[in-house]
């Protein structure tokens, strides 16, 4: 295999450069003109996101009716289509953007694409209609840079996404790409390049925010024959989808820092442990591989110096105790995923017995710019105690779902008004919940609290991997530490006591609280049991398992007394509490709920009241969401 | 519990092929049951006899390893699979209560397939469409925005299609 040096690697980026700079300077520009082939634009260039979210609506098919229109109009020397990463704003996708003017269409479908080729890229006009519409104003807003989504955004881990072409590895060099690789190699020693780690202050990603360089600095110390590089890619927080992001949309920054950190501990074997529900970003991560391996950059002899180093991929079958580490490398070893008591330490003894460093894919994906750009940049962003950025999958009830990058220190008031919008329909903000199963709930008095990781644990949750579930009203907090409980009981890999049996209990406690046969010595055996969970299980998902309920507890206990003493369930969502009934003096017998019952269990002549047959009524909400007179009364 | 279903010769070998690929590792397990479940659609007990058989492990080893991750399946799935996400995200936008109404217009649980074989249900965590939560999916289609009004229709239409 040929070597690939420096100078090569410099060539590559200028020859890749000015695509990219075009890109880039259109991001930083403000042009209110719109660009087109008519009023004299020489190239242009459209951008579309191929993430998965934006995939499940068939950004493939405007991508192909984007060329074929291309093709059609016999420009195909002037345009080019991009398929690029996540741009984040799920919440509008597709999203199609236009480069050099910048315009970011929304909620595009694949008939668009024939419209924006011959309004927008041959006539210069925009296709005012895809425009995101400013809220507030309610007026078109051309420009991301102009959208309150991502005014207050920095982003670090996800600098490429939706900027290059994952696929391609010459926009990803074009972009300093494994440039930190090639400096530490040449230049620096493994300490030198862990000491800068250590300074930039860089934390794991993955949930408890131990320091990367610190983790390092471990590795290197341990001496074997073979020492294992493993990237944690088993993202399983249920409604989290940060790393799979970075890996679809910027896989060689995963890449080339796995290979830094190889460096620095001393290892030449990768693996990255990844979900099989993540195709997509198998895929990319593949490509980037071969790539990396084709130009030379992973093999043998590294830009001309003795370091080695190769990546292997590993799945997972789903289970989401395989976030932990040791499960992690029980899984790699083709075992059951269930975790072993620390220490030993898996920089002492982890895949097949060698030295392993794991870090999750966020972590890395900050090693090579905190290289490029230095300790010190990285450190004067963020708190004092957690610097840098954090990518959050913001999601649920809020108006503007997507995947964000923040500072560190930044509120939650700042995220889920400013960012996110808001609450969805105007509802009221009830509790927002992060860290996923393993964290808590915060509410309205948490607001205002700066976001860090001993922030967010004082407050009673946790950063955890990057889940924020904005929840209203509408949702049932007993319900909600319910299904979180469902969720780790099914996840439990039953090898401790208080995790395997204990959660079980906790979640037939709050069934029964749920269907109305809760004791008030319930709600004191949820404390007490909870508790000794946290204090006695065997790893982090036992010991955080019990968050959701303690919390919930914590902040919303009339709930609970509520749902015991009342059997009322304020937020109508605890079925066996439910009786839905129609109101004979609001209902005007308009049919609409009649017609939206999937169990007909409604009945009632036009213009006349209707009335729900409780023996049929299924208590899904149906109706009520369908009627307009506010005439469904639930109680 | 699913009923034994004798294995093809062909299928044997391919499992056994797919074994000798691995070199026969132990620490290959997971790899090797990915692919035996994709070529298979499910792994039997049979096929988990003929694995173990090759790599000189307990059988028992194997049943431990399906049975502890969720993406192995030992019951054959339906001609449709039917996906709902669970995910925090469709959770709070009601996706249990589409759940719910699957389970009740196709007179199954989650983890059965119907007896004409249409359709199995399952439930997932996070498909990565939050943005269009609550989400199901139905083969490889990603429903959107999805209510439960629209269950019915789009399961008939699913049915009719076949």
């Amino acid at each position: 295999m040929k070597t690939l040096y420096i100078e090569d690697l410099e060539k590559i980026r200028k020859s890749a450069q000015a695509a990219l700079l075009l890109r880039e300077q259109s991001a930083s520009e403000t042009s209110e003109q719109s660009c087109g082939l008519a009023c004299g634009t020489s190239h242009l260039q459209l951008l579309c996101c191929g993430g998965t979210g934006c995939k499940a609506s068939n950004s493939h098919k405007i991508v192909e009716n984007l060329q074929k229109a291309i093709e059609e109009n016999d420009i195909a020397d002037k345009v080019d289509v991009v398929t690029t990463g996540c741009f984040g704003f799920c919440e509008k996708g597709p999203i199609v953007k236009v480069i050099p003017d910048n315009t970011f269409y929304t909620q595009v479908t694949p008939d668009d694409a024939e419209e924006i080729v011959k309004s927008h890229i041959i006539g210069g006009k925009r296709v005012e209609r895809l425009l995101y519409t400013d809220p507030k104003t309610e007026k078109h807003v051309s420009d991301s840079k102009h959208m309150d989504f991502y005014r207050k955004q920095m982003r670090i881990a996800l600098r490429n996404c939706g900027t290059i072409d994952p696929e391609n590895i010459e926009e990803y060099i074009a972009r300093d790409g494994y440039m930190a690789l090639a400096n530490a190699l040449t230049k620096q020693t493994p300490e030198e390049v862990i000491d800068i780690i250590k300074k930039a202050g860089l934390r794991g990603r993955g949930g408890a925010g131990f320091p990367t360089g610190m983790k390092w600095g471990f590795a290197r110390t341990y001496q074997a024959e073979k020492k294992y590089v493993v990237c944690n890619a088993d993202e399983g927080d249920p409604g989290a989808f940060m790393d799979r992001s970075i890996m679809e949309g910027d896989p060689h920054s995963v890449v080339e820092a796995m290979m830094i950190c190889g460096y620095c501990i001393g290892s030449n074997n990768g693996l990255i442990y990844i979900r099989a529900e993540y195709p997509l970003a198998v895929h990319r991560l593949r490509v980037a591989i071969k790539q990396a391996r084709e130009l030379g950059l992973l093999g043998r002899n590294i830009f001309g110096t003795d370091f080695s180093f190769d990546i292997e991929i590993r799945y997972g079958a789903g289970a989401f105790v395989c976030g932990e580490e040791t499960a992690l490398i029980h899984s790699m070893e083709g075992k059951r995923g269930e975790p072993t008591l620390k220490p030993p330490f898996p920089a002492e003894s982890g895949y097949m017995g060698y030295p392993t460093n794991v870090n999750n894919v966020e972590t890395l994906a900050n090693v090579p710019i905190i290289l490029t750009k230095g300790a010190d940049w990285f450190s004067s962003i963020g708190t004092e105690k957690s610097k840098g950025t954090k990518v959050f999958a913001l999601a649920g009830k809020i108006n503007n779902v997507g995947l964000i990058e923040v500072p560190m220190g930044t509120t939650l008031r700042e995220i889920i008004y400013e960012i996110g919008g808001g609450v969805k329909g105007g509802k009221k903000f009830k509790a927002v919940q992060t860290g996923g199963p393993s964290g808590g709930l915060l509410t309205e008095k948490h607001l205002d609290t700066p976001i860090d990781y001993e922030s967010l644990t004082a407050a009673g949750s946790m950063m955890g991997s990057g889940g924020m579930i904005v929840m209203d009203e509408d949702d049932c907090m007993v319900s909600v530490a319910k299904f979180y409980l469902e969720f780790t009981c099914e996840e439990s890999c039953g090898k401790c006591t208080p995790c395997r049996i204990g959660n079980k209990r906790l979640l037939e406690i709050l069934t029964r609280i749920t269907e109305g046969e809760g004791t008030m010595e319930d709600l004191e055996m949820l404390k007490t049991l909870g508790e000794t969970i946290k204090d006695t299980a065997l790893c982090g998902l036992g010991q955080t398992s019990p968050n959701p309920v303690l919390s919930s507890l914590n902040n919303f206990y009339d709930e609970y007394v509520e749902h015991v003493k009342k059997h009322i369930c304020r937020a109508g969502q605890c079925k066996a509490l439910l009786t839905y009934t129609i109101s004979p003096d609001k209902c005007k017998g308009c049919g609409a709920c009649k017609k939206n019952c999937p169990a007909d269990a409604i009945m009632g002549d036009v213009r006349k009241p209707h009335v729900i047959n409780p023996y049929k009524c299924i208590r899904c909400g149906m109706c009520k969401s369908r009627c307009k007179f506010d005439a469904i009364q639930v109680y | 519990m699913a009923k034994e279903i004798k294995l093809a010769c062909n299928v044997i070998e391919q499992v056994e092929a797919i074994c000798d690929k691995h070199g026969n590792q132990p620490g290959e397990l997971i790899n090797i049951l990915h692919e035996a479940q994709s070529l298979h659609g499910y792994l039997p007990v049979e096929m988990q006899r003929v694995i173990a058989n090759k790599l000189g492990i307990p059988a028992q080893k194997v049943y431990g390893v399906v049975t502890f991750y969720s993406f192995f399946t030992m019951t054959p799935k339906g001609k449709h699979p039917i996906s709902v996400c669970l995910g925090t995200a469709c959770y709070v936008r009601g996706s249990e209560r589409l759940l719910d109404e699957i389970k009740r217009v196709l007179n199954i649980e989650v983890g059965e397939t119907t007896p004409d074989g249409k359709f199995s249900l399952d439930c997932l965590r996070c498909v990565g469409a939050c943005g269009l939560a609550p989400v199901v999916m139905i083969g490889e289609k990603v429903y959107g925005r999805l209510q439960i009004s629209e269950v019915r229709k789009i399961l008939d239409e699913v049915s009719a299609n076949d």
